[in-house]
């Protein structure tokens, strides 16, 4: 459950990362926006399921936002500077958000009935069940795009050499803007399920999830959306485990001891296909 | 007469993953001379110099200089013992000044008290800096020492490469293509600034495919092809070498 | 002076203490997003020292900086293996960690998530920090012009050559670690017994990441820069005032606009042309 949302988030960090090279630490803020994206248009009478799309396209759009002021004009530089520039957007995004919304916590309208399913010792509601199911249909749905779509393909192109993809007569505008666009409507998906599954919904709530998607990008192993999902489900359910073995205390613990030993252990991850920069000479 | 040579490489191969780089190769180098590794691209050359200064371990054989055993040391001992190189494209450092370079070339010659913060061996360092305004000025590089190295003439950025690894006065010096990319007044330029090298008593081993470099320069050539030595011997005896010119000539598609 | 100045001053000493800590490992090319663990070490050893076994304040200090330096080459040690956003991430994650354990751990002798109290009874004067900013200044000053900064360059320009010109990269690379964690610890230790309480949260990832943040928009080729970005960060939301909440969009958009701007920071390391030569020449000039 936890483990879809993290895995949606680190299917949007890794899109970037493995296609673009590109660490984008605003994700955990669009996530956010996403959710508040997702509960305006609903305080605004639309229903659920017009919502989410809305909302999603929303959060693309904020995401080209980002495009067009820290990727394209620092395409030559370092690494480093694009990161710190997503690092001012998260900190840009949350402010607009506490100053135009309120800093308090709130949650969305009850949707669905709250039926109970058990399915063998696991007993979950149906909204749960729900929201499960629309993060695989989207992880699904992803999958499908970068397989069998032209851009999909482009996409794919482009992550494994710009040059050749270049030769080829791969649109890499394009496929920069759709990569973003993506990315970020992922991330508002995700932000939108989980506010609906947790009951929050606050300015605030994108910041652990942000990293803890970036972990699971990690250890999952970057730049590989199925390496993504792998690790999102990892990590959701090692939080969950911890939790529910050790108490809530250790959680992040858990979490982040994980990533820890990872990075010592194996740090490309688990379906790693990036590599930490050997050296040629 | 059974002096070690200074540099021996004894039967030294690598494999990297499936492709064998280097293939059983063996060769001495001898105090004072000029040597030249030549071969067709992607025969091997810079990976021996890679091998010799400990940038990748060997897959087997072994390295000596004169006789202590470089196969199992870092890098940094390893250039410590006396051996600096120069790359095949020069990698200066970017925020660094051509004096900076010599200095940080002759670094690990300082032994400075408490880690070197504060200036306390005023001899000794003043000895080093001598040492470093010597190396600029033999290579022509004085006037040019307060500019960051990066901004220079390809030409000079190439002599400031030699220059760091010239400043801690190695005993043997790498130098992998030196001359490439030069028009015939840089290359000159870079040639008599080696002749005088030289003259200091530093043992030369130089890659270059520019083969009038190569014969007017060395006293014994190396001939690499497919990382095996195919054959050795005076600028004379390998020009007239069958095997080279067949594996130079097949190279000329 | 007021105390509202008194504490800004104050703010801004450890925050260029912070800086400093930052900067010593991203000389030699490490970049370590989690200081505020440090930071923690520090603070909390530090109190834990004085609230309990009274010790005096100074090797209260000094001890808790040397836990935190021992812990900084502990985890110095792995983080050669790592490079870039790797390490960023797995520096993250330590300053994580730590600031759970101080959650979950020793919460007997530090009241665990519901904060340390009652630090001493009396902040100490700001003289303390500064002092501290003083000798870490007078520290780096001398460190720039020493060969042992000329190798910091040389290991943070290019690791691979440096290595190959003799440089001995593990002993740097792991003591720029630790010292930057002994700066980081013995700050946290001041700010423990300025503000006489400290609690977990305070040590989260949005403030070691504001540590970096000082010396990537100050200048992160020198250690001025990281003492100009904590300058700014510090004293320039004073004078936004009338931005009221504002103030955090506008620094999001300065660092956007810096980034686009002026990638490696306000101070260049050209600004301050370090001269190697000037202290040895005897007789001729040059």
């Amino acid at each position: 459950m936890l483990g879809s949302t993290y895995s949606l988030i680190a299917i949007a960090f890794t899109l970037l990362m493995g296609i673009l090279n590109m660490l984008n630490f605003a994700i955990g803020e669009v996530f956010m926006l996403g959710a508040i994206f997702g509960l305006t248009f609903v305080h605004l009478g639309l229903s659920f399921y017009l919502a989410l799309p809305l909302a999603m396209i929303c959060t693309g759009a904020s995401c080209l936002v980002i495009e067009r002021f820290s990727f394209r004009p620092l395409r030559k530089a370092p690494p480093l500077v694009p990161l710190l520039s997503t690092i001012g957007f998260s900190i840009l995004f949350q402010n607009i958000t506490v100053n135009l919304w309120g800093s308090e916590r709130s949650q969305f309208p009850p949707w669905m009935e709250p039926i109970n399913i058990s399915v063998g010792p696991v007993l979950f509601s149906l909204t749960q069940g729900v929201i499960l199911a629309l993060s695989i249909l989207l992880m699904i749905a992803l999958d499908l795009f970068i397989q069998r779509t032209r851009i999909g393909r482009g996409m794919r192109a482009v992550a494994e050499s710009l040059e050749t993809a270049s030769i080829l007569g791969v649109d890499f505008n394009v496929i920069i803007l759709m990569t973003f666009f993506v990315s970020g409507a992922l991330a508002g998906a995700s932000g939108i399920l989980f506010g609906l599954s947790f009951s929050i919904v606050s300015p605030f709530m994108g910041m652990e999830p942000g990293i803890k998607g970036i972990a699971a990008m990690i250890v999952g192993g970057m730049g590989n959306v199925r390496g993504a999902i792998v690790g999102g489900m990892f990590i959701g359910i090692i939080e969950v485990l911890s939790v529910g073995y050790l108490g809530s205390a250790a959680r992040d613990f858990a979490v982040y001891g994980l990533l820890f030993l990872a990075l010592l252990l194996r740090p490309q991850g688990i379906l790693g296909v990036i590599q930490p920069e050997k050296e040629r000479i | 007469m059974k002096e070690p040579p200074l540099l021996a490489l004894n039967r030294v191969s690598k494999t990297f993953g499936g492709l064998l780089a280097v293939n059983d190769l063996s060769l001495e180098v001898s105090k004072g001379y000029i040597y030249g590794l030549i071969g067709p691209n992607g025969a091997g050359k810079t990976t021996v110099f890679n091998l010799i200064t400990g940038v990748y371990p060997c897959s087997s054989g072994s390295i000596h200089l004169k006789d202590v055993e470089l196969t199992t040391l870092k890098s940094y001992r390893i250039a410590r013992l006396g051996i600096s190189r120069t790359f095949q494209t020069i990698r200066l450092f970017p925020n660094m000044t051509t004096w900076e370079h010599v200095l940080i070339g002759q670094n690990f010659l300082s032994r400075p008290r408490l880690g070197g913060i504060l200036p306390l061996q005023r001899a000794e360092e003043f000895t080093l800096r001598e040492q470093a305004e010597e190396t600029l000025k033999v290579l022509g590089l004085w006037e040019m020492k307060e500019r960051r190295a990066v901004t220079l003439p390809y030409g000079s950025q190439r002599k400031v490469e030699i220059a760091r690894a010239l400043a801690a006065r190695p005993k043997l010096l790498l130098l992998d293509e030196p001359t490439a990319g030069m028009n015939a007044r840089e290359t000159e330029d870079v040639l008599n600034a080696l002749a005088k090298i030289h003259d200091f008593g530093v043992t030369i081993l130089v890659i270059e495919h520019d083969m009038r470099v190569v014969m007017g320069l060395c006293d014994h050539i190396f001939v690499l092809n497919f990382g095996q030595k195919i054959a050795e011997g005076t600028p004379s005896e390998i020009r007239k070498n069958e095997e080279v010119l067949e594996a130079y000539l097949g190279q000329e598609e | 002076m007021s105390s509202y100045q008194l504490d800004l001053l104050s703010n801004l000493g450890i925050n260029i203490l912070l800086a400093l800590s930052v900067y010593c490992p991203m000389a030699t090319g490490q970049l370590s997003i989690g200081n505020a663990g440090f930071m923690a070490i520090g603070a909390y050893v530090s109190a834990i020292l004085t609230v309990h076994l009274h010790l005096p304040l100074f090797p209260s200090l000094v001890i808790g900086g040397i836990i935190a330096g021992i812990l900084g080459v502990i985890v110095g040690f792995p983080a050669l293996r790592l490079r870039g956003i790797f390490l960023a991430m797995a520096t993250l994650g330590f300053g994580e960690i730590v600031r759970n354990f101080f959650m979950n751990f020793l919460t007997s002798l530090t009241g665990g998530a519901y904060g340390f109290r009652g630090i001493g009874n009396i902040p100490i004067s700001i003289s303390w920090i500064w002092g501290w900013v003083a000798f870490f200044l007078l520290f780096f000053f001398f460190l720039s012009r020493s060969r042992v900064g000329l190798a910091m360059m040389a290991t943070h320009d290019d690791e691979t050559v440096s290595e190959l010109i003799g440089v001995h990269i593990v002993l740097l690379k792991v003591s720029a670690f630790g010292v930057g964690a002994f700066i980081a610890g013995v700050a946290g230790g001041l700010y423990a017994h300025y503000y006489l309480y400290i609690e977990p949260e305070f040590f989260n990832v949005w403030e070691s990441i504001h540590m970096v943040l000082y010396v990537i928009m100050g200048g992160m080729l020198t250690f001025w820069g990281g003492v100009l970005g904590a300058g700014i960060f510090t004293l320039l939301p004073e004078f936004l005032r009338f931005l009221h909440d504002w103030r955090g969009a506008f620094f999001g958009i300065a660092i956007i606009g810096l980034m686009i701007a002026r990638p490696s920071g306000l101070i260049t390391r050209e600004m301050l042309r370090v001269s190697f030569w000037t202290p040895y020449r005897k007789g001729a000039k040059p």
